[in-house]
């Protein structure tokens, strides 16, 4: 595995020098901040009003604002990660490609795996640095709140986003393998997502048929709302852990084509 | 050093590579001379272990290049065509990076690196980053990563392309300076960087090899030594001449051409080798009444072999190196 620590020592230094991670990071972390901010503000709103209104009707009050934005930001999170992602990922094969620098790669005495798990930890490594910055929000909302809430549900719900960006990043790598434009894995990643994302949406829609079950199985942000809930369902850990290694395998698979197909 | 056995490599229905077999001995400098699309950088790819071949077997230093493919990259240094650069990093820092990839261990790393820079001469311009550097110094970072692992063999792909008349010499007498304990495949189609560095030259056309010969004698001996003289013929016109020079013995052929205006003859002597016949002729023509204007010897050039063997008959459709190239007619057709 060290050939596979020589690929992620030259991804990272590559992405601390090109603008993309950059901007990709900066752009997530400010779209995050925008919407943490407004789901703040209306959940400590929404708290205020209920605890008002059971002050006059002199009814007990419970509102749990930590929960409530954490649910909201986490899904915003996901939500951001599929235009975000896409970003991070289109360069990692294709533009070695159009450079000629998977020649070198593939010449250097180190295996086709180890070129997948370096680029693919060097990406995850990435998203990581990115994750972390909201950590502190959440942190310094869980220390305000008024009683402090389970940390377990913060654990769970970053468990999720890993898993979920995780999954991304694996579906991202391997359609960048398979073209040597950026443009194009870039659109094609944000197409792969976006399907993921809508048979959310037509998943919430309809009801308890096989087809919904089915629907709410593949649907790659229902499972992060079980995370969030504070639960580790083994299925959605399942469901993750597929989606990466297929992601990883289909990669794998293609830089060996990459060898007989190449003219 | 490096044994190649019938190699083939088809691209659907293109033979890219078709049954080539060569060796190349330890410290020797092998030019792979080939007009373009011949099939000289399929036949590096393999033997980089970036492609497999489709039949045949390759082996470098005892390894087979398809089974023990990780042995064999860890003793070759391969600049493709396109150096294999990352602009944004630093000279230093890129070379590194192939350091670590090259698995070059840690203890070493620095000197090595520092090693391959002072060979490739860009030590001067190891802080600086990439892209900001010219095509000329591109090009020597790229030689730079292919030696920096200090490799057994080392295969270069077209390494002067792109480079100054300067750069060039330079970038040989490199790769003289590395013959010995390195053993060297390098590709071209420029004729005399062959001649110039390479002990031995393969030409191959079409995916197939069709001349094998040490460079320094090869020439000659496979062909004798020409003479080219420039006469005004005296009595008995362009034909006495030719019968003049065909009497001398040595002379293997004669032919005359006839440049419009001026009258003369440009006559052009294939000889037995090892002779020189100049003065010989001098004599004979002068002694005829014939004027003689020039009287040279022309070595059979590398050139003329190339285009000798590359230019006759043009069988079916070129070798491509590049299948795709096929596609957009067909598409086109349709």
């Amino acid at each position: 595995m060290k050939g596979a620590y020589a690929v992620f020592r030259k991804e990272m230094s590559l992405y601390f020098v090109s603008p993309i991670a950059y901007v990709a990071v900066g752009a997530f972390l400010f779209l995050a901040g925008v919407f943490f901010q407004g789901i703040l503000a209306e959940a400590t709103e929404y708290s205020m009003r209920a605890a008002m209104q059971a002050m006059q009707f002199g009814t007990p009050f419970e509102f749990d604002v930590p929960s409530q934005v954490m649910r909201g930001f986490f899904g915003v999170c996901g939500t951001l990660m599929l235009f975000i992602i896409p970003m991070l990922t289109m360069g990692a094969y294709a533009e070695e490609q159009r450079r000629g620098t998977m020649e070198l790669l593939m010449t250097s005495p180190i295996t086709d795996l180890e070129i997948v798990l370096g680029k693919y930890a060097a990406a995850l490594s990435l998203f990581l640095i990115m994750l972390l910055p909201t950590v502190l929000q959440m942190v310094i909302m869980f220390r305000a709140s008024d009683p402090e809430p389970p940390w377990r549900l913060l654990v769970c719900g970053y468990m999720g986003l890993v898993l979920l960006g995780g999954s991304l990043l694996a579906i991202g790598q391997f359609i960048s393998s398979i073209t040597e434009s950026q443009v194009v894995a870039v659109f094609l990643t944000f197409v792969a997502f976006l399907m993921l994302w809508v048979m959310d949406f037509v998943v919430r829609g309809s009801s308890g048929s096989v087809l919904n079950a089915l629907g709410q199985y593949v649907s790659i942000l229902q499972h992060l709302n079980d995370f969030v809930r504070g639960v580790v369902d083994s299925s959605s850990l399942i469901y993750y852990a597929s989606l990466i290694v297929l992601g990883l395998f289909l990669t794998l698979r293609s830089l060996d084509s990459m060898r007989w197909r190449r003219a | 050093m490096i044994e190649v056995e019938s190699l083939t490599k088809q691209y659907g229905a293109v033979r890219a590579v078709d049954q080539i077999t060569f060796r190349v001995e330890k410290g020797e400098i092998l030019g792979f001379l080939g007009p373009n699309g011949a099939g000289k950088t399929t036949t590096m790819r393999i033997l980089t272990g970036f492609l497999p071949a489709t039949s045949g077997t390759a082996r470098v230093a005892g390894f087979d290049v398809f089974e023990k493919s990780l042995e064999v990259r860890k003793r070759i240094g391969y600049l493709p065509e396109n150096p294999p650069i990352y602009p944004e990093l630093s000279v230093r820092g890129y070379l590194d990076a192939v350091a670590r990839l090259k698995q070059v261990p840690s203890e070493r790393r620095k000197a090595r690196v520092d090693a391959a820079m002072e060979m490739a001469r860009v030590t001067e311009k190891s802080g600086e980053l990439i892209k900001r550097l010219s095509r000329g110094y591109k090009q020597r970072v790229g030689l730079a990563q292919a030696l920096v692992h200090d490799p057994e063999v080392i295969i270069l792909d077209e390494p002067t392309v792109g480079l100054d008349p300067k750069q060039i010499i330079e970038v040989r007498h490199l790769i003289k300076s590395l013959a010995g304990n390195h053993t060297i495949i390098l590709s071209t189609h420029i004729l005399p960087e062959v001649s110039m560095t390479c002990d031995r030259v393969v030409i191959i056309n079409q995916g197939r090899i069709v001349t094998d010969m040490p460079v320094s004698t090869g020439a000659q001996e496979r062909t004798g030594e020409v003479v080219l003289a420039e006469v005004k013929p005296g009595g008995g016109g362009a034909q006495a001449v030719r019968t003049l020079l065909e009497r001398i013995s040595g002379v293997r052929s004669v032919k005359l051409e006839t440049p419009d205006g001026t009258g003369h003859v440009q006559a052009r002597m294939e000889c037995q080798p090892g002779r020189d016949l100049r003065s010989r002729m001098a004599a004979e023509l002068v002694g005829q009444g014939h004027e003689l204007f020039e009287l040279r010897t022309s070595r059979v050039s590398l050139e003329e072999i190339f285009l000798r063997v590359t230019t006759q008959e043009p069988q079916g459709s070129p070798a491509a190196e590049a299948p795709k190239a096929e596609t957009p007619a067909a598409g086109a057709e349709g």
